[in-house]
């Protein structure tokens, strides 16, 4: 006791307890969310969708509306569902950076929790696709990699080349780079088409028809170059451009080499 | 003499009996050539056609050209069980099944895009040297001739294996075919035997690609080397070069050796590439079906220009008596490019006509003592070069972060305004390069060493050049414009009045340049 008392005005104490009460805290309310997530019960539900409204009324009421219900620069998000916040929040797409052409991926600001409390927030204004889950994304095993090219030549192609690496269109907006992307991003940026993306419905590509395509393009992004360096499977631009300056460039610099005068 | 060499001595005489070439073969292999790297820009041309040749024979050993739809049941997994044409199923097996398929499918592709660049090069250098003027001008032609063969041999290469990215190029074809006024469409359908894509445009470009092009490319290529070896090759102005004779080093052994191992050489570099590049991977194109097209599709480089213009060109449309009109693609896809090429085809004799020179040439120009055919090539660059720009738009606008509109609007109207503008600034510098050749004869090099005169000037000391490097710098000759005079000698006035000004008038533009250094300016300095 007497010890205590002695050290109970020493200089660190106070930044002591600070760093103790602040631990406590932390722990408990650690302690207290991962009982939330163990029981997602309706209340949890209401919790979850209140924390999103909480997020949503600071990061995104200013574009989107205090009701969500859009304005002048951002569409309104009534009936997006959550597979739509989840694609563009959990692919740092949004909150948008800048208002430029297009919406970029770039990393979230939003963690899973937030990102699944924004979504259910949203989900709650009015139906709209979900997100879909773990057991529904088996792209190995329902999948089929030839009939996904097949779709993939049908319907992405034309925007997002044939190796999934991205194109242009018009006025600066672009169709992104598939490489790289999860499958469920893929899945719902089918449902809910993003941007300049179109939807691509249940009705005109089955479920099962996503998962081809979603293994058809991890074939893709997993393909060993076959005919040596790739270049960026972007077409005969940057083969043409080797063909003129490792080509022909060497050749000419191997000729100067021949004729030059021995000294 | 040894029992070797005279059983060698037995042997040829046996052959010469018999063909009595010996006396031809021995002056030719005393034939003299110059040495220059730029002159080896043919042999590159030569020599990727004939490992095309090579590898051509090979893959067209396995390539089934037909148009018939089969299931692919192939090693490559991700289009099994897809139904495509045989041409590209039978490509698919010489990349994936056929020993050294892939190898040679790129070799053979690489060396196409190689044999491409070389040719241009070497037109390039032609043109500014002005090696093509008399007697050379035929060979000129024939050169135009073979470029065009290479642009039509390499649709046609690119066409073959049927992937997407071929019918998307064929697509193109066809629209263009099609933009023929009056005839277009039924040549089309008699090209492609019905509506695109048809079943007979592929079995006939096969035989024109393996066949009858190769035959024709083989012939001009004979006659085109064959005049070369007659005229004698040109030389670069130099001390003891004249324009009657050739200074170089004989055939044997040492052009000879140079040559052959040049040979080699480019065989060896296109060899490399296609062992480390890959180039045209069509399994990732997939089979061509004419719903389908991929972002970003674009044609070999060489054909890339004549897409840029198509993709610059307005929506214009005429209709008129039923028939569709369609100025959008007839002007870029074959107006254009129609008076490039028949400009180019007639050019030497547009420039002799320009100058009245008609005496022959076998000294070459330094480039920037001719400042209007120099300005001219390069404003002709940069023509194409804007073209080609716009050609890739949807390649730069995605790896660039660049608008695909703004570049379209960009290349539109520098295809108006920078070839002129390159034409201005390519003169103002040949007549600075005069202007500094002139400078180096009159005063000698700049050492940078100053010095410090007894009266206190500071002076640099000029270095003299060698007498090889003034010769070659004062050896051209300046030849005047030529006048008309409007009237003859009575006064009257002369027919063709028009014509004569325009052609004093470009002339007096060709011959615009800084009077060379000459004797009396030497002796002028000396005195100082």
């Amino acid at each position: 006791m007497k010890r205590l008392s002695r050290y109970r005005r020493h200089r660190a104490a106070a930044p002591f307890l600070l760093v103790l009460a602040l631990l406590a805290i932390g722990t408990t309310f650690n302690v207290a969310s991962a009982t939330v997530k163990q029981s997602p019960s309706s209340y949890a539900r209401t919790a979850a969708i209140d924390e999103g409204k909480q997020i949503f009324l600071k990061g995104c009421s200013s574009c989107h509306g205090l009701n969500s219900e859009g304005g002048a620069i951002a569409p309104s998000l009534i009936g997006v569902g959550a597979a739509s916040v989840d694609f563009q929040v959990g692919t740092g797409r949004m909150p948008m950076a800048d208002m430029s052409t297009q919406a970029m991926r770039k990393p979230p600001v939003y963690n899973a929790e937030q990102t699944a409390a924004l979504a259910a927030y949203v989900a709650s204004l009015a139906p709209g696709p979900a997100i879909p889950t773990d057991s529904v994304l088996n792209y190995e095993r329902d999948g089929n990699t030839a009939e996904g090219g097949e779709l993939f030549r049908n319907n992405c192609a034309m925007c997002h080349n044939f190796a999934g690496q991205g194109g242009a269109l018009t006025q600066g907006k672009y169709a992104p780079t598939l490489m790289g992307v999860e499958p469920k991003y893929i899945y719902e940026a089918l449902i809910t088409g993003p941007q300049s993306m179109p939807v691509f419905s249940d009705k005109t590509v089955t479920p099962a028809e996503k998962l081809s395509l979603i293994k058809w393009i991890k074939a893709a992004e997993n393909e060993p170059n076959l005919g040596g360096a790739t270049m960026g499977r972007i077409g005969p631009v940057t083969e043409g451009l080797l063909a003129w300056v490792l080509g022909l460039g060497v050749l000419i610099g191997i000729a100067v080499w021949l004729t030059t005068k021995a000294r | 003499m040894t029992t070797a060499e005279q059983r060698l001595g037995n042997a040829a005489n046996f052959v010469d009996e018999r063909i009595g070439a010996a006396g031809w073969v021995k002056k030719s292999l005393n034939k003299v050539f110059p040495d220059h790297w730029s002159f080896m820009l043919g042999e590159v041309c030569m020599y990727s056609f004939v490992i095309l040749l090579l590898s051509g024979t090979f893959l067209a050993l396995w390539f089934d050209p037909s148009q018939r739809d089969v299931i692919y049941d192939g090693v490559y997994e991700p289009l099994k069980g897809i139904k495509m044409s045989a041409a590209y199923a039978s490509t698919l097996d010489i990349s994936f099944e056929i020993r050294g398929g892939l190898l040679m499918r790129q070799i053979h592709h690489w060396a196409a895009n190689i044999f491409m660049a070389a040719i241009v090069a070497h037109l390039l250098r032609v043109f500014f040297t002005g090696a093509f003027r008399k007697p050379r001008e035929f060979n000129w032609i024939l050169g135009i001739l073979l470029l065009t063969l290479g642009f039509v041999e390499g649709l046609f290469g690119y066409s073959l294996p049927d992937d997407l990215l071929s019918g998307t190029g064929l697509r193109i074809t066809s629209a263009i075919i099609q933009a023929i006024p009056l005839v277009g469409t039924y040549v089309s359908f008699f090209l492609f035997g019905g509506e695109f894509p048809g079943v007979g445009f592929l079995p006939r470009i096969f035989t024109l690609h393996i066949l009858l092009i190769p035959g024709a490319f083989l012939a001009v290529i004979t006659i085109h080397v064959m005049l070369v070896w007659y005229q004698k090759h040109t030389q670069f102005p130099g001390p003891g070069r004249t324009e009657k004779n050739v200074v170089g080093h004989p055939i044997l052994p040492v052009y000879m050796a140079k040559a052959g191992g040049f040979f080699f050489i480019v065989f060896g570099i296109i060899a490399f590439l296609s062992a480390v590049a890959s180039i045209n991977p069509i399994w990732l194109y997939g089979p061509y079906t004419p719903g389908q097209i991929s972002a970003g599709s674009q044609p070999d480089w060489y054909m890339g220009w004549l897409d840029g213009l198509v993709r610059m060109s307005p929506p214009l449309e005429t209709h008129a008596f039923g028939h569709t009109i369609s100025w959008n693609i007839m002007i870029p896809a074959l107006i254009v490019p129609g008076i490039v090429f028949t400009g180019m085809a007639f050019y030497p004799f547009i420039e002799s006509w320009i100058t009245g020179d008609k005496r022959e040439h076998h000294l070459l120009d330094r480039p920037r003592n001719v400042p209007n055919r120099t300005a001219l090539g390069v404003m002709s660059i940069t023509f194409v070069m804007v073209a080609l720009i716009n050609g890739g738009n949807d390649i730069f606008a995605t790896n660039f972060h660049l608008s695909i509109n703004e570049i379209m609007w960009f290349s539109r109207i520098s295809i108006f305004v920078l070839p002129p503008l390159a034409f201005v600034i390519t003169k103002r510098l040949c007549l600075s390069l005069q202007r500094a050749d002139r400078d180096l004869v009159l005063h000698g090099l700049e050492t940078g060493r100053l010095v410090r005169m007894p009266s206190g000037e500071f002076v640099e000391v000029h270095a003299p050049i060698s007498d090889q490097k003034r010769f070659i710098l004062t050896s051209h000759e300046q030849a005047p414009a030529l006048e008309f005079s409007a009237t003859d000698a009575r006064g009257v006035k002369r027919p063709g009045a028009i014509k004569n000004k325009v052609r004093s008038r470009l002339s007096k533009a060709h011959a615009v340049g800084l009077p060379k250094v000459s004797a009396e300016d030497l002796k002028e300095i000396e005195h100082h």
